[in-house]
């Protein structure tokens, strides 16, 4: 079974599943490892890393030297086709105009989604990050603990493959012997910010990022990772071994030719196609999910995006890894008389409660580090990382938000793009000296913050408003609380004492939380709109994200999450993917559904 | 790439130049009607007019991207050849070639600077008047002082009796504030284009773009230089 066309479609399959990408992909992985037959349906083309990476190319080689267009918005280089905060044809609207209330919503209509291009940085939630209600009263309690779900973080780790530490900090876990591949080392800025801001007590410690920094043990992780199944270890072992290591060179945000990083195109999908289980559709976009007259999923109904045609597509199981928003809008256009309001939506909560990360920036300039001595800085972007170390304070009430962040940034000489020459005034020999001893001395921070969900931060399907192939579209409703709003202020405050603590420069801090923080979407952390619980009223899924109404729908993207932690989803959504998919093997050899 | 090269690169000629701009005007005027719901745009990258480059070329949401471009691959470049002459003139004044070095009119630099300003995006297209109308001026003020010769036939000393009028190094004659926007721009670009080529690189101190076994960290020298060891 292979990436297929049209006409070679099955008649009829175990689960068809939404969507390529981290939940997609690891819903493939683990059930055709264990001999699940499934379908893949992405919306976007087919996409293939090894061939299309633009690995070593030199801005110079860009059209405008990889300015950020309408259309590649991070850069011409970067992964992402198809794909941005527009996708022609298929609009989303805003409930308002008020700027404050827009969520921008990224898409990437291509196999492998939104991994070809993401940051890497695979942070675990910690214990509170599960129990935030019973922590502090606000939002929702997830419907298992960090516990029951740290050896499906184990798992993701040993498989996508994660460089990082283990440093013992409160509510940062760590992993056990075996997970983790060594960290790369810190770069001279880094390590001068790790020595000036320890007064403040700001731990500054090597992030977790999917990336081999050494090969994989391609000999020991497959055992590990399936017991007793001695096809799915070959498989996994030949998968890994033509991994190879990162070179340390290269935006991985371009993807990786070489597979050192993690995008599910290079490490779920070669060893789910390996298995011969699973067969891949690419241009095909599913508006809904088909209900037999049991009210159990039947199926799925896309549109082929190379004929503009409506297709269906028959299965005993669903799982929707589309992206929250897309598996929100997916559930609500299933409409039929025996879900008027939409599949799984009896609790009237599909699309609400979306989340993204709270964003905030903060760069300065650092005479320090002006005249470096010069050395080849470049490494695999970040490599270290501020987690949150304000446990104790928020939680006795000192700082005004519920919530901590954690702190990426950014120094050193990394590949020149435009504006490399801000420098002046003035021109020739001084100027280009000037030039020379600016670059490398700034210094950018970054915070990543929880948002806590609210009544106010929602999608519905927009009441006119179709996409061009006439599927009704999502409208976004959108507010940040005031807890993210001093988040925000809390983290420019604490960027400007850090670059003062390393004398540099840097511009008055805001104090208006609407002015700091970056607009929603952003941060392109989507989770949220079918919230997980123990509450068939109160939840649109279980703790298996089975759909309450119809079990066997498995929602295994960010969209189940009921909570939104500082530490980036995707860690999270492989690990729950793999957790859910197992309890669906089992719950369909049971004949549970 | 090389003057040659440069002089092989995808052109347009004056008259489709002016249709062109006329087209562009009215495209962004258009936009700038349409309702709400239509111009749904990002935040991040602002409302676009989407006005079509010349030819109707954009980048697209799908370009091949392990492809080497060159400027006017995607859309012609539109600056003439007099311009080309005052752009190149300027891009080498304001950055010398270290010794051995190629001028940056030698590496396309102003190739890429006619690249920026023929595009069809909000955020070059507005330099397009600034670049063009700074370049007329340039040759206009060279022929103004120096008995009627382009800026690119003068001697360095006359050519720095321009720019140091107009580059901001000392305070800016009232007469001269638009030529100083312009020659800030143009800086910005010329730079931007040179230092993002490998002979740039090597120019301003950037070593990556390498693949090593190991990334090494810190030399000791640098770690000595803050005092970190």
């Amino acid at each position: 079974m292979p990436v297929i066309s049209e006409k070679e479609l099955q008649p009829v399959y175990d689960v068809i599943v939404v969507g390529s990408g981290a939940g997609g992909g690891q819903t493939a992985y683990t059930l055709t490892m264990n001999g699940v037959k499934v379908l893949m349906l992405e919306a976007g083309r087919y996409y293939d890393p090894l061939t299309e990476t633009p690995m070593f190319q030199s801005r110079a080689q860009a059209p405008l030297r990889g300015m950020s267009t309408r259309e590649k918005p991070f850069g011409f280089h970067d992964a992402t086709v198809d794909g941005g905060w527009e996708v022609p044809g298929e609009p989303y609207t805003q409930a308002s105009d008020n700027p404050a209330q827009r969520f921008d919503w990224w898409r990437a209509r291509m196999l492998g989604g939104r991994t070809n291009h993401w940051g890497r940085i695979s942070l675990r939630n910690g214990p509170y990050d599960f129990k935030p209600r019973s922590r502090d009263g606000l939002g929702f309690d997830w419907p298992m603990t960090y516990e029951e779900v740290a050896p499906w973080y184990d798992k993701a780790e040993m498989l996508v493959g994660v460089y990082g530490s283990n440093e013992g900090l409160e509510n940062t876990p760590d992993s056990p012997e075996g997970c983790l591949l060594p960290p790369p080392k810190a770069r001279a800025g880094e390590l001068y910010v790790k020595k000036h801001v320890a007064k403040f007590g700001i731990p500054v410690i090597p992030i977790h990022r999917a990336i081999l920094s050494v090969r994989q043990d391609f000999e020991k992780l497959p055992s590990k990772l399936h017991p007793g199944n001695a096809r799915a270890q070959r498989i996994l072992a030949e998968s890994m071994k033509a991994r190879a290591a990162c070179f340390w060179a290269t935006d991985c945000g371009r993807g990786c030719s070489i597979r050192a990083n993690y995008q599910s195109t290079t490490v779920h999908l070669p060893p789910a196609l390996a298995t011969g289980n699973l067969d891949i559709l690419c241009d095909a976009h599913v508006h809904t999910v088909t209900v037999g007259k049991d009210g159990k999923a039947d199926g799925v109904t896309y549109i082929d995006k190379k004929t503009g045609k409506e297709r269906g597509v028959k299965g005993r199981a669903v799982v929707l890894a589309a992206s929250s928003g897309e598996t929100a809008r997916i559930l609500l256009n299933s409409r039929s008389a025996r879900h008027p309001a939409g599949l799984g939506n009896s609790s009237g909560l599909v699309g609400k409660y979306i989340m993204d990360t709270v964003g905030a920036k903060l760069g300065g300039s650092v005479p320090a580090f002006e005249n470096l001595p010069v050395h080849n800085e470049e490494g695999a972007g970040t490599h270290v990382y501020i987690p949150w170390w304000l446990y104790k304070e928020q939680h006795a009430g000192k700082l005004g938000f519920a919530r901590g962040y954690h702190i990426e940034f950014g120094t050193g000489r990394r590949m020149p793009g435009l504006g490399a020459g801000s420098a002046g005034p003035g021109y020739g020999k001084a100027y280009k000296e000037e030039v020379r001893l600016r670059y490398g001395a700034g210094i950018g921070f970054a915070g990543r913050g929880e948002m806590i969900p609210n009544e106010n931060s929602f999608c519905e399907l927009d009441p006119s408003v179709k996409d061009k192939w006439g599927i009704p579209v999502l409208r976004f409703h959108w507010k940040w609380s005031e807890h993210e709003l001093k988040q925000a202020v809390h983290m420019e405050q604490t960027f400007a004492m850090m670059i003062e603590a390393i004398g540099g420069k840097v511009r008055k801090p805001a104090t208006d939380g609407a002015k700091a923080i970056e607009p929603g979407g952003s941060i392109i952390h989507e989770v949220g709109g079918a919230i997980m619980g123990d509450d068939p009223r109160k939840s649109v899924t279980n703790r298996w994200h089975q759909l309450w109404d119809v079990p066997n729908v498995v929602l295994n993207d960010g969209s189940a999450f009921c909570s939104n932690a500082d530490k980036n989803p995707t860690l999270t959504i492989m690990a729950l993917a793999w957790r859910s998919s197992e309890h669906l093997i089992e719950e369909m050899r049971k004949g549970n559904l | 790439m090389d003057n040659q090269h440069s002089e092989s690169l995808r052109r347009m000629d004056r008259r489709e130049v002016l249709r062109w701009i006329g087209g562009a005007a009215a495209a962004a005027a258009a936009a700038s009607r349409l309702p709400v719901g239509e111009a749904q745009t990002s935040a991040r990258i602002g409302r676009q007019t989407g006005a079509p480059g010349p030819g109707g070329a954009r980048i697209g949401s799908d370009p091949i991207l392990n492809k080497n471009y060159s400027p006017g691959d995607l859309w012609p470049l539109t600056l003439d050849a007099a311009r080309r002459r005052a752009a190149a003139a300027l891009c080498d004044l304001i950055l010398p070639p270290e010794p051995g070095d190629k001028r940056p009119s030698e590496l396309g630099v102003p190739d890429f600077i006619d690249e920026w300003i023929s595009s069809p995006y909000d955020e070059t297209s507005k330099d397009r008047p600034v670049i063009v109308d700074g370049l007329a001026w340039i040759d206009a003020e060279s022929g103004r002082r120096f008995g009627g010769k382009a800026f690119a036939d003068l001697a360095e000393a006359q050519q720095c009796a321009i720019a140091d009028d107009i580059c901001g190094k000392k305070s800016v004659k009232t007469e001269f504030k638009t030529a100083q926007r312009f020659f800030e721009r143009f800086r910005w670009l010329a730079a931007s284009g040179y230092y993002t080529t490998p002979q740039g690189w090597k120019d301003i101190g950037y070593v990556g773009n390498v693949p090593t076994i190991e990334f090494a960290g810190p030399t000791p020298e640098a770690l000595r230089h803050l005092g970190l060891i």
